[in-house]
């Protein structure tokens, strides 16, 4: 027999659950930035700690250490580029988009959101971006999306991520759904996927900020989505940027009463946990 | 043959669908969230993928129709009825921490799908790492164009129900939702059924 919870309690929940929504949903968006302008702006040699080209079709791996940065910038004609993540500490705890898009009450991940992990912490914050043209939804390439175009011997995702994850000793069962960078995919109102080519331009580039020691994997192929998918990608640069005082204000810390949450869980497990 | 299986409120369950057979997934209440995983019921590695589902099908929710991909891009089920008409598989399911970041940290107490997704795995061998983003059946989770995303009122009624014809010998996860924060199990989790037939 079911025992029904009381009409007040379901009230008082659905008060509390409404005031959230209006928060995240109608406040928030409004107190986030406009896009970074493009290109990037160069860097000193001082600051960089790696700098890496990764081949069209390629996949490279890289520990990223709290307070580092990352600045990926595809090159001219562009591709999308598949972000997996895992912290060094457990690699149990990975990157989680369910809970990044649920949490932030939007897929819009672009300046000023953060990236959690399936604990309730926060990964990786973005800190530039000049396009705000990225997928949580659709993943990346697999044999069987490129073997469809006709291009079977084209390298992809799927594949680079297992070969990446076995640089840390995983395997297939730790791969979490990717978040595809630089892929302007849409929910248009009838549910279904757009692909926004608008959104993109040359010299786009974001950086993301280490909020835990992490080893991540990044795949240089283009989305499957991309009426361009059956080429090969440009080259992708990745740099690796030294870690820099964060202000008490900081945009990613402050933007969003989620992600103030997520930073008090993170410093929870550097107290006591 | 048939089986039936009432799941009672806010519980897991596991079962074997074989190839052929047929799931069916009775919201017995109304607006209930099922939040379910499969797995290849001979190698777990290979296991449901909502990315790929998504993709494949070139839209953004789930439905008569819908095929069911697994992570190596071979269809594991397929959605044959559903009298409910749209199912999520984007927001995952709810944590404890998760809890903590959406509705404050005095919820971390709460029961959550993941602690059932945990023990519910653990007697098939598996672990976290084997949790993936899941299917959340009943669930109504609209994304606007502009990328805003919210839990919405449920829109299924008393006695909604979708089947899924197995393409593969499938191990079905379930964690009978027990979030009490939105509204996707109208804020008073219920008991569902779940039928297997041949």
């Amino acid at each position: 027999m079911h025992t029904h919870r009381t009409p007040d309690q379901i009230a008082t929940d659905r008060q509390r659950y409404l005031d959230f929504q209006r928060q995240g949903m109608e406040f928030t968006p409004k107190a986030l930035p406009q896009p970074t302008p493009r290109p990037a702006p160069d860097v000193a040699t001082d600051d960089v700690r790696l700098q890496e080209t990764v081949p069209g079709g390629w996949y490279t791996t890289l520990n990223l250490n709290t307070g580092e940065t990352l600045r990926l910038a595809p090159g001219a004609g562009g591709s999308a580029v598949s972000l997996a993540a895992w912290s060094v500490r457990d690699p149990s705890e990975r990157l989680c988009l369910p809970d990044t898009i649920k949490l932030q009450w939007t897929t819009d991940l672009t300046k000023g959101r953060v990236i959690f992990s399936d604990m309730g912490r926060v990964m990786l914050s973005i800190t530039q971006d000049s396009s705000g043209a990225h997928d949580a939804l659709t993943g990346g390439s697999t044999p069987e999306t490129v073997a469809q175009l006709g291009e079977p011997a084209l390298r992809n995702t799927r594949d680079n991520m297992v070969l990446a994850a076995a640089r840390m000793g995983l395997d297939k069962r730790d791969i979490p759904a990717l978040l595809n960078l630089f892929a302007p995919v849409r929910v248009d109102a009838q549910g279904g996927f757009a692909w926004r080519p608008a959104m993109l331009a040359r010299g786009d580039w974001v950086e993301l900020r280490a909020e835990m020691d992490l080893f991540v994997a990044l795949s240089n192929c283009r989305h499957p989505l991309d009426p361009e998918a059956g080429k090969v990608p440009p080259d992708l640069s990745v740099t690796c940027l030294h870690p820099v005082p964060v202000p008490d204000d900081d945009l990613c810390r402050t933007a969003t009463a989620e992600a103030q949450r997520g930073f008090e869980n993170n410093d929870r497990l550097k107290g006591a946990l | 043959m048939e089986t039936i299986h009432e799941i009672a409120a806010e519980k897991p369950w596991s079962g074997i669908i074989r190839a052929g057979q047929t799931l069916r997934i009775e919201d017995t209440y109304g607006q209930q969230a099922n939040d379910t995983l499969f797995y290849n019921a001979h190698d777990h590695g290979e296991r449901y993928s909502s990315q790929d589902t998504l993709r494949a099908q070139g839209a953004a929710y789930v439905t008569t129709g819908t095929a069911i991909m697994s992570s190596q891009g071979r269809v594991m089920l397929r959605v044959t009825a559903d009298t409910s008409g749209r199912h999520d598989t984007s927001a995952g399911c709810c944590s404890c921490e998760s809890n903590t970041v959406r509705f404050g940290h005095d919820t971390r107490y709460q029961h959550a799908c993941r602690e059932n997704f945990i023990l519910e795995l653990a007697r098939h061998g598996m672990t976290k790492r084997d949790i993936v983003a899941n299917l959340n059946f009943f669930m109504n989770v609209p994304i606007s164009p502009n990328g805003a995303m919210t839990v919405d009122d449920g829109i299924s009624s008393p006695g909604d129900h979708l089947e899924l014809v197995a393409e593969m010998d499938v191990l079905c996860v379930i964690s009978n939702c027990p979030q009490i924060n939105n509204p996707c199990n109208g804020f008073d989790p219920t008991p569902i059924r779940v039928l297997i037939r041949d």
